[in-house]
């Protein structure tokens, strides 16, 4: 195989998402669904208004089945972030930084923080939802720093 | 059997060897290390009538028993969530003793875990979502390259290392106090191999910045059994029983295993202050009632947590407690005496469970003098552990 065919090879591979799509459980299929439309959204309980987080059936405030699923406001702050270095995490070429993201909402999830240095993260660092390819042709929410 | 309470007791630990390639079955070494802490008892493998492991355990409850030549089993369970389970396994066996349903309890957790699979290396296959691990860490975490333990840890190690200012070579001083008992363990894969915080510091970055190499548990192959009987029958038999003051379990409103992400506080660990509210409240003790720890170490920050959380120090102050030398011989409550999962081996904390009863016979390597009461936690779960009175 010539050089420029090697080239030519990486290039299309480097094009295609090399992160994994995610494991979807029925609980969490809404989700899943949502984030490959490029839309962030969550649980809110019908009755009592109550937002959770991992998703689940049943509110645990008030134990209604009556589920509502709304457009989350994307934002929220960093609480706490790391980048693991060894080993090289399965489908990354350099380390992300993962991170928990306290939501507006109330929620807490883990993502990555995309677009800044890893020294430049702060806690209560404000932060807004942004979608990040996988393989299989899924989108996963991950974040990045508000106006950044 | 009549039913009525009994106070329960441990009456025999066994171990295989703690290597990198046992070169055996998983099935094998369980029935190696249960033998050996039948033996260590004085009780006839067929007398066995409960039994009791963790959900992910490779081997099979029957095809133990059967390899034990065990006659007629009463009860068994399996505990969820991980290392978690390893001191739920005693609140069990406790439970199954005081109620009177079993007469012989028989603990076992044997792994391959260095040869056959690596717990450390990327966890990525949806096959290993199952329920019964206590833990959402595949379907939340993997897709953003958390995909191993040590991050799942760390990620919330991370926001306890901010609120007080805990430095990474802070944590290096546990890695130094339990390498250093470690060495002198003949048992221990890190035998005769103490290190210095220099060494700590020269380890690689696992997930910066809060784990080293040095802060991690090992992978290791072997077995760890232990016997739980009743008290009074325990005194008759060859070991001088371990009584089981107290066990518990506490899993705290969303409170998960090692993906611990959604309940308030991540600086805090609630289901150890969980555990330890009810140890205390069970037993009528309190911290310093408690002569020495076996505090699960999968990660060394998970042990300043559980210090804190536990009430040996104040919150934020288990830097100072480890530095201070209050973990080390002679301090104030040595921590780890048999080196720990980073130290002597990681049989999923039940070889920390046996070091607890060593301390409580007076044998111990690293033998704490005159140590009458020893806390056992795997952060979920805990027990405590006394000389019979």
């Amino acid at each position: 195989m010539s050089s420029n065919a090697e080239t030519a090879q990486a290039q299309a591979a480097s094009a295609k998402p090399t992160r994994l799509a995610p494991i979807v459980t029925p609980d969490a299929k809404f989700f899943w669904d949502a984030a490959d439309r490029g839309e962030f959204v969550g649980q809110r309980c019908g009755d009592c208004g109550h937002y959770r987080f991992p998703p689940r059936p049943m509110c645990p405030q008030c134990n209604s089945l009556n589920t509502e699923i709304v457009s989350l406001s994307g934002r929220g702050s960093v609480c706490s972030w790391i980048r693991p270095l060894h080993p090289m995490p399965f489908g990354f070429q350099s380390p992300p930084v993962v991170a928990t993201i306290d939501l507006k909402e109330g929620t807490r999830m883990v993502s990555n923080l995309v677009d800044v240095a890893f020294g430049d993260i702060r806690a209560g660092m404000p932060v807004e939802v942004s979608f990040a390819d996988t393989m299989g042709n899924h989108k996963v929410p991950v974040f990045r720093p508000v106006g950044g | 059997m009549a039913r009525c309470f009994r106070e329960a007791a441990i009456a025999g630990i066994g171990q295989t060897e703690f290597s990198k390639e046992s070169g055996r079955s998983e099935l094998q070494l369980a029935a190696e290390c249960s033998k050996a802490a039948l033996d260590d008892a004085g009780i006839d493998p067929s007398e066995v009538d409960g039994m009791i492991t963790f959900t992910i355990d490779g081997s099979d409850e029957i095809h133990l028993a059967r390899a034990l030549g065990v006659k007629d089993l009463a009860y068994t369970t399996r505990i969820p969530g991980g290392g978690a389970a390893a001191a739920a396994t005693l609140y069990q066996a406790m439970a199954a003793v005081n109620a009177g349903v079993c007469e012989t309890v028989l603990i076992w957790r044997a792994m391959n875990e260095r040869s056959q699979y690596r717990f450390g290396q990327p966890h990525t296959q949806a096959a290993a979502f199952q329920p019964g691990n206590g833990t959402g860490s595949l379907l939340w975490c993997m897709p953003y390259g958390a995909q191993t333990p040590a991050t799942w840890g760390a990620l919330t190690a991370q926001r306890y290392m901010q609120q007080y200012g805990v430095s990474n070579r802070d944590l290096g001083k546990l890695a130094v106090v339990q390498r250093a008992y470690a060495a002198t363990n003949p048992n221990a894969w890190f035998y005769e191999k103490p290190i210095t915080l220099e060494d700590h510091q020269n380890s690689k970055w696992i997930v910066e910045p809060v784990l080293r190499l040095l802060d991690c548990c090992q992978e290791s192959d072997g077995g760890v059994a232990i016997v739980v009987t009743s008290l009074e029958r325990a005194r008759d038999l060859k070991q001088k029983p371990v009584q089981i003051v107290g066990a518990c379990q506490s899993i705290p409103y969303n409170v998960e295993v090692i993906s611990n992400y959604y309940h308030e506080d991540l600086s805090r660990m609630p289901e150890a202050e969980g555990t330890a509210k009810r140890l205390y409240a069970q037993t009528g003790l309190k911290p310093s009632d408690m002569d020495a720890a076996m505090i699960y170490d999968a990660f060394s920050p998970q042990v300043f947590m559980q210090l804190e959380a536990f009430g040996f120090c104040g919150r934020g102050e288990a830097k100072d407690f480890i530095a201070g030398g209050e973990a080390s011989p002679g301090g104030r409550l040595p921590v780890n005496t048999h080196g720990g999962l980073t130290g002597e081996a990681y049989i999923h904390g039940m070889n920390s469970m046996a070091e607890g009863v060593r301390q409580i016979r007076g044998s111990s390597v690293n033998q704490v003098k005159g140590a009458e009461r020893v806390l056992v936690s795997s952060g979920m779960a805990g027990a405590i552990l006394s000389a019979a009175g």
